[in-house]
């Protein structure tokens, strides 16, 4: 085990504590979750703030302005055309007002038609076209079963993907009635969907339980430091022990409840 | 009330403490399992691993912590592959917080790449990474979709200086680089629809090779794009991120979590299972009362 | 100037960037350039409105002394705190010193990232007990859902003995073929109501975005 300062303990003990506040939310609501998600929200902002500056407002506006002058709004620097996105960013800000906030639509039509402007023709070509034409290649019928079981290459998987596209696709078009063969059609494309969406589930399973696995790392790593030194180790039992001691209390207290509800029945 | 009723009036906390339960004592048992590898990783892999020293990969950042689970060994993985073959990265964070991510992943990189390392039988030794030879970390802007199209053009147009407030021009790597057909690929690990703005805005615009790395919540709704083509690659989740630390030799977080993910999956399964034994059988028993 | 205006800045910037993406002239490229410069620009400050909004309701539920107003206070100083930080004392404007910072990059390693990663991963929990109470097999189609989930499940368990290398077959098709017949038919509907709504909004058709009056 690597050494560890007493700094960088408590720094890691605040942390391991921190997430124990939260990982509180399981049982209820309570004051220490409360101050953990409050805390991270001003964090969040504070860090976006030096962020948006350090890494947006100074490089991309005032290293350009900065050879002008501060008190004529830097009209006289090298590049004073910068300081008109920054006079129509500012406009945004006149969204608090109720009386001026029509001026901050003129700013975001900017934005708005740039970004329109990019996606008409990037969406319809690498959204809509590049899947066509990815499903309309010549069917391979020389190879229709594949090689061995189930080859996602093989002529029949095309086939499939082919028609369950439609029928998806048919599932949401609603200009003309699921009846009959229509129903039949529609129902095909929902079972694909089906299929879809559980492999999406299966994958976010997956995903959510990775999340509190880091989380075990973590404080596993925390854990077995804490038992480096005899500081450690007396930091280590204070906050987990005052952890398992409410939790031994509320326990007790459910219990309790419990027994009592189940007599009153 | 029987057995099956009370399955399905299971206080959700009973859930909880099973699951946790489950999850650490898994984790403080060490034991390892096979990861099956993937093709869609293996591609990945294989088209790093056939770069020359010297070559320049784009690693895109786009994930906060709220994801790091899942993609912190990503990136890890990738950018330790890359700079052990000599390679030269590029990162970029256009997450809100993904600066925070990568200045991280440097630090821990910085460390790790100092001690002498044997992977897959080949013996790398210790070196200090630099700043500016070796990586360069441009930093945040907003407006990913925006920020990926213009890098295209120029990477000086959305990043005119880096992270750390350096033009790009005085940083020795970005000299020979002006768009992303000076780099030979962009692996993006992301967390949200950054990734459609990689495919849409960048690769579909400018057409260079790209892989994405992202959340499992997302892993199966990439498909498409693997199959026209536009993407070369996907790592899904932790277990994406298992399989290329596999594939690279590194075990790091993501190969030490799975033992612990395929408990946690068996014990759901058996709640699914349960469940569903819970729900016919009270659903039947229910129905006979109606039937009284 | 209040409709307008913005209808034909949305108009006219639309049909530039359009015309530049067809014709990648010298011309087009520079005008490009220029316009991608603004637009970060502007971006930032828009940026900058959602956390003035958080100040602005923090404050407001501290003097109105709302429920929980205590927090906010701890909102309020934690975002001081980091803007502190960042600015290395309020040292360094102009370099980006603040964010070497030990107090700004320490606060992001041993709080924020634990704080957000922990308030995330209760979704494991969460997670688990919607499987085990939403996830029923009431019908073909929910099976079907079912059933799928199940594969992509098993697909890495090694647990499975001769089963498994079937198992992760079956997955890699399902993934590979039906899956993507399902998001294939979801991307192109999703990209033609995209590009559909963004005509509308170059045409002024849909005018949602100016908001009322």
């Amino acid at each position: 085990m690597e050494s560890m300062t007493m700094e960088t303990y408590l720094w890691t003990t605040l942390g391991a504590f921190l997430s124990l506040c939260i990982f509180s939310f399981l049982y209820k609501d309570n004051p220490f979750y409360k101050f953990a998600e409050h805390l991270v929200a001003g964090l969040a902002a504070g860090y976006f703030v030096i962020i948006l500056w350090h890494n947006g407002l100074k490089p991309n506006l005032f290293d350009y302005v900065g050879d002008g002058n501060f008190y004529l709004l830097w009209l006289d620097s090298s590049h004073p055309w910068y300081m008109v996105p920054a006079f129509l960013g500012a406009l945004m800000w006149t969204r608090f007002s109720r009386k001026w906030s029509w001026v901050s639509r003129w700013p975001m039509a900017i934005y708005i038609g740039i970004g329109v402007g990019l996606s008409i023709p990037l969406g319809m070509r690498n959204a809509v076209n590049m899947q066509l034409f990815s499903t309309m290649r010549p069917m391979a019928w020389d190879n229709f079963l594949g090689n061995g079981y189930l080859d996602p290459t093989s002529g029949f998987s095309h086939l499939l993907i082919f028609v369950g596209m439609l029928a998806a696709l048919f599932y949401f078009f609603f200009s003309k009635e699921h009846k009959g063969v229509f129903n039949g059609v529609a129902k095909f494309g929902i079972g694909i969907l089906m299929i879809g969406f559980g492999a999406t589930f299966g994958f976010t399973v997956m995903a959510r339980i990775s999340l509190f696995i880091q989380r075990i790392q973590k404080l596993g790593e925390w854990s077995s430091i804490s038992w480096t030194d005899g500081a450690f180790t007396a930091i280590w039992l204070i906050v987990c022990g005052s952890f398992i001691a409410v939790g031994i209390y509320e326990f007790i207290k459910y219990m309790r409840n419990r027994g009592q509800t189940k007599a009153a029945a | 009330m029987n057995l099956f009723n009370r399955l399905m009036f299971l206080d959700r906390r009973w859930i909880f403490l099973l699951l946790a339960l489950v999850c650490i004592i898994t984790y403080v048992i060490p034991f390892e399992i096979p990861v099956t590898k993937t093709n869609e990783v293996r591609a990945i892999y294989n088209y790093i691993e056939a770069l020359k020293p010297g070559d320049i990969i784009h690693l895109g950042v786009d994930y906060d912590p709220s994801s790091l689970a899942e993609l912190h060994p990503m990136t890890y993985a990738i950018a330790e592959h890359a700079f052990r073959k000599n390679m030269k990265v590029i990162f970029t964070a256009l997450s809100q917080n993904g600066p925070g991510m990568v200045d991280q992943a440097i630090r821990d990189l910085t460390d790790s790449m100092k001690l002498d390392r044997t992977y897959n039988g080949v013996f790398y030794k210790g070196r200090e990474i630099k700043n500016g030879e070796d990586y360069a970390f441009l930093g945040y802007k907003p407006y990913p979709a925006l920020v990926i199209y213009g890098m295209g053009q120029n990477y000086r147009i959305p990043f005119p200086s880096d992270y750390y407030g350096t033009p790009l021009d005085s940083i020795p790597i970005m000299k020979k680089v002006k768009n992303y057909d000076q780099v030979k690929c962009v692996v993006g690990i992301i967390a949200g629809n950054v990734a459609d703005m990689w495919i849409v805005y960048g690769q579909g615009r400018y057409n260079f090779k790209l892989a994405l790395g992202m959340t499992g919540v997302m892993g199966a709704d990439y498909y498409p794009y693997l199959n026209t083509g536009q993407i070369f690659g996907i790592m899904g989740g932790l277990l994406g991120a298992a399989q290329y630390e596999d594939l690279a030799d590194n075990q790091g977080p993501a190969k030490d979590g799975m033992r612990v993910q395929v408990f946690a999956h068996i014990l759901i399964m058996i709640f699914i299972v349960l469940a569903n034994i819970g729900f016919f059988m009270a659903k039947g028993s229910l129905m006979g009362k109606e039937v009284r | 100037m209040k409709r307008q205006l913005p209808l034909a800045l949305v108009f006219s910037f639309s049909l530039l960037m359009i015309i530049q993406y067809f014709i990648p002239h010298d011309i087009s490229l520079y005008v490009n350039e220029f316009l991608l410069k603004w637009i970060y620009i502007i971006g930032i400050f828009a940026m900058a409105l959602g956390i003035w909004s958080l100040v602005r309701v923090s404050m407001a539920k501290i003097k109105t002394k709302k429920e929980d107003w205590q927090y906010s206070i701890v909102t309020l100083v934690s975002l001081f705190l980091m803007i502190l930080f960042g600015f290395d004392f309020f040292r360094h404007f102009f370099s980006a010193e603040g964010l070497k910072n030990q107090m700004f990059v320490h606060f992001f390693d041993y709080i924020l990232i634990p704080i957000q990663a922990s308030m995330f991963s209760l979704l494991a929990f969460f997670i688990a007990s919607a499987a085990y109470r939403a996830f029923r097999a009431h019908s073909i189609v929910a099976t079907l859902l079912l059933v799928s989930a199940l594969i992509v499940m098993l697909r890495f368990n090694p647990y499975l003995g001769p089963v498994g290398a079937y198992m992760e077959k079956t997955a890699s098709w399902l993934l590979n073929v039906p899956n993507l017949a399902a998001k294939r038919a979801i991307v192109i509907g999703i990209g033609l109501g995209s590009v559909a709504t963004a005509l509308k909004v170059m045409l002024g058709i849909e005018r949602s975005y100016l908001g009322k009056d």
